[in-house]
């Protein structure tokens, strides 16, 4: 439904004073302008923040034992205690919210010297007893051969899955390191495994690249441990808030290790659900901020159309009497300054949007370009619906800016208009 | 066609009221050729504008075609407007920005006839006009005489039953006068009522029928020179 009369009247309108269109059009142009690259910078820093997180279980629970600080039960405070194997059982019978859960024994090893041999290559590499749910809570990428399974458990195998590093110092570059054998403090193990560690830069101590992961079953025996279980790793089900799993589990723990329930030290913890969700909270924050800030100025590049309009509404007082003296309807009228007033906003967001977009590309490309994968800032760019929604922004408080002054060219009477000089 | 009765009309600007029109009774026949005459602020384009739809009145009676005009919406108006009343005005009122044919056209716009077909009408009246190479041509590049006959075809495409002419040789020299109120008088042969407005003793004389306005009443009437016909 193109009306070629009509777009020949709003060019004709916005061609009379040019500059006064440009920099009414500015107005709007810098507030969708600047929305655009606040968001895009918005969403670079998140996902330099959260890309951090990677695929780690972001809904996942630490927990560990401490020493008691109460007494309770006949117990001293300032003992000492240990998880043990039976817990994993009942951690899982009696907390159904669980989803993952799993023991981990935590080897020194890495400051200790030269931990582990093969022939006459040895490196310190981190040792770690695991199940094999723990490649659920913090995935690695199997470059060779398989992660550890339920098998391994059971078995309590001297099987061992290595990180990218320590085959770089063990092997050959090249060499198929899978049903070699290495030497952890003296034991050998066979090699079941290489991985590279997945994206997330959440760590427990030591490079993950140089981790060597075996049954922790194998891990208790070798290093005589028994049944103790040094944490526990564990996350909810989805839709079950991590924070409900934690405090279930530490009720439970604290009672199968007659601990006190009033002891807070005893058991140490670490929400990571809590901290990715403060994180997230601060990302909305700084979101609702842009927003608020966007819009604002957005709305002052509005306002300023709408005050364009009523000059411009004031200046052809007269012709649009003319055209209601030979039968413009009000409606002609105003939806004529509406078209007005909408082409106008929009047409200048859309080139800020374009120029907006446009530059986020230009430093995303500068970005990547560099090689520079700054934690901080990555991959700004703002998605396809904050763009429709900008635009729909855009077409309202276009209509919007026009409505008053459209209101206003009808409202005076046509005979008033005629003689208007 | 028009029929008023006792029609009073004031302006009020602030605390003062203005009594412009105090009880005019007019009945003007289809295809007549009447010329409204007066002293300034005898309230002639008053009653004009009142007669266009322009202006509402307060008092009275206002028929148009059988019609009551009265407080209708300005929806209503303006179609009324576009339908029955041609307007032609004393400073001409071309739309700057569109060239004679789209100046001529533009009634037919409002009616939603499709640009093609409501271009092809215009041609034929600025032909008519004897202005059909100068269709191209923007207001500000036409002279008065020309700029009038423009705006007379505008007024004629809508085919109205009513031609209101306000002081329509007002700013024209009196040759061009002269041949404008040639054209307006053969509008009128083909039947469409003419009411122009002027207080040029010369140009009313070319109309069939002469009222003045004096203080906001009808003073006299006269029929093609005869004497005064009584109400």
């Amino acid at each position: 439904m193109f009306d070629l009369d009509r777009w020949q009247e709003i060019m004709s309108t916005l061609k009379k004073n040019k500059l006064r269109t440009f920099f009414t059009a500015f107005g709007v142009f810098w507030g969708i302008f600047m929305l655009v690259i606040m968001l895009g910078s918005g969403t670079g820093l998140k996902n330099g923040v959260t890309s951090d997180f990677g695929d780690f279980a972001t809904n996942s629970v630490f927990m560990w034992s401490r020493t008691t600080t109460m007494p309770y039960k006949g117990f001293p405070r300032g003992r000492r205690f240990n998880f043990r194997n039976d817990d994993i059982a009942v951690l899982k019978r009696e907390i159904p919210e669980i989803d993952i859960l799993s023991p981990r024994n935590q080897g020194g090893g890495r400051r200790e010297g030269n931990n582990v041999i093969r022939g006459y290559k040895s490196g310190a590499f981190s040792v770690m007893g695991d199940y094999p749910e723990w490649n659920l809570i913090d995935p690695v990428n199997i470059l060779n051969g398989r992660f550890l399974n339920h098998a391994d458990i059971t078995e309590k195998r001297k099987v061992a899955v290595i990180g990218n590093k320590v085959h770089e110092v063990l092997f050959r570059p090249g060499e198929d390191a899978i049903g070699q054998y290495i030497q952890i403090q003296g034991i050998f193990f066979q090699v079941i495994g290489v991985f590279k560690p997945g994206q997330s830069g959440v760590g427990f101590g030591g490079d993950k690249e140089q981790t060597i992961f075996i049954p922790l079953t194998t891990f208790q025996r070798i290093y005589n441990w028994g049944d103790i279980i040094g944490w526990f790793a564990f996350t909810s089900k989805p839709g079950v808030p991590a924070s409900l799993v934690e405090e279930k589990a530490a009720a439970l723990l604290k009672r199968r290790h007659s601990v006190s329930p009033q002891d807070t030290q005893a058991l140490g913890s670490f929400n990571l659900e809590k901290e990715y969700n403060q994180m997230n909270g601060l990302f909305q924050g700084i979101n609702g901020l842009i927003w608020v800030v966007g819009i604002g100025t957005l709305l002052a590049g509005v306002i300023g159309i709408s005050n364009i309009m009523l000059v411009i509404v004031k200046e052809r007082t007269k012709e649009i009497g003319i055209q209601r003296a030979i039968g413009a309807n009000p409606w002609n009228i105003i939806s004529q300054i509406m078209t007005e007033s909408v082409f106008l906003t929009v047409f200048a967001g859309y080139v800020g949007l374009v120029i907006g977009v446009g530059i986020l590309e230009v430093v995303n490309n500068l970005l990547s370009a560099t090689g520079e994968s700054s934690n901080m800032f990555k991959n700004p760019n703002i998605d396809f619906n904050m763009a429709i929604t900008a635009l729909a922004i855009l077409v309202f408080s276009g209509a919007v800016a026009g409505l008053i002054p459209a209101r206003k060219a009808v409202s005076i009477k046509p005979i008033d208009a005629l003689r208007y000089e | 066609m028009i029929r008023l009765t006792n029609i009073h009309k004031s302006y009020v600007t602030g605390s003062n009221s203005l009594h412009v029109l105090k009880g005019i009774d007019l009945k003007i026949e289809q295809g007549e050729f009447v010329s409204v005459m007066g002293s300034s602020g005898s309230g002639k384009s008053t009653l004009l504008n009142i007669l266009g739809i322009l202006d509402n009145y307060d008092l009275g009676d206002y028929y148009l075609d059988g019609t009551l005009i009265r407080s209708q919406s300005e929806t209503r108006s303006a179609a009324l407007r576009n339908r029955y009343i041609g307007f032609v005005f004393q400073s001409f009122n071309l739309i700057s920005f569109k060239n004679a044919l789209e100046n001529v056209a533009l009634p037919l716009y409002y009616q939603q006839v499709p640009r093609k077909k409501r271009n092809r009408i215009a041609l034929e009246y600025l032909e008519r006009m004897g202005l059909k190479d100068w269709a191209e041509h923007m207001p500000n590049e036409l002279s008065g005489g020309q700029k009038q006959r423009i705006a007379i075809a505008r007024a004629m495409i809508s085919k109205p039953r009513v031609i209101l002419a306000d002081e329509p040789t007002g700013a024209l020299d009196t040759a061009t006068s002269y041949e404008v109120m040639q054209l307006i008088k053969e509008i009128n042969t083909e039947g469409i009522t003419v009411i122009l407005v002027t207080h040029e003793n010369d140009i009313a004389h070319m109309t069939k029928r002469i009222i003045r306005l004096r203080d906001g009443l009808i003073e006299s009437e006269v029929l093609n020179g005869k004497p005064p016909i009584i109400n």
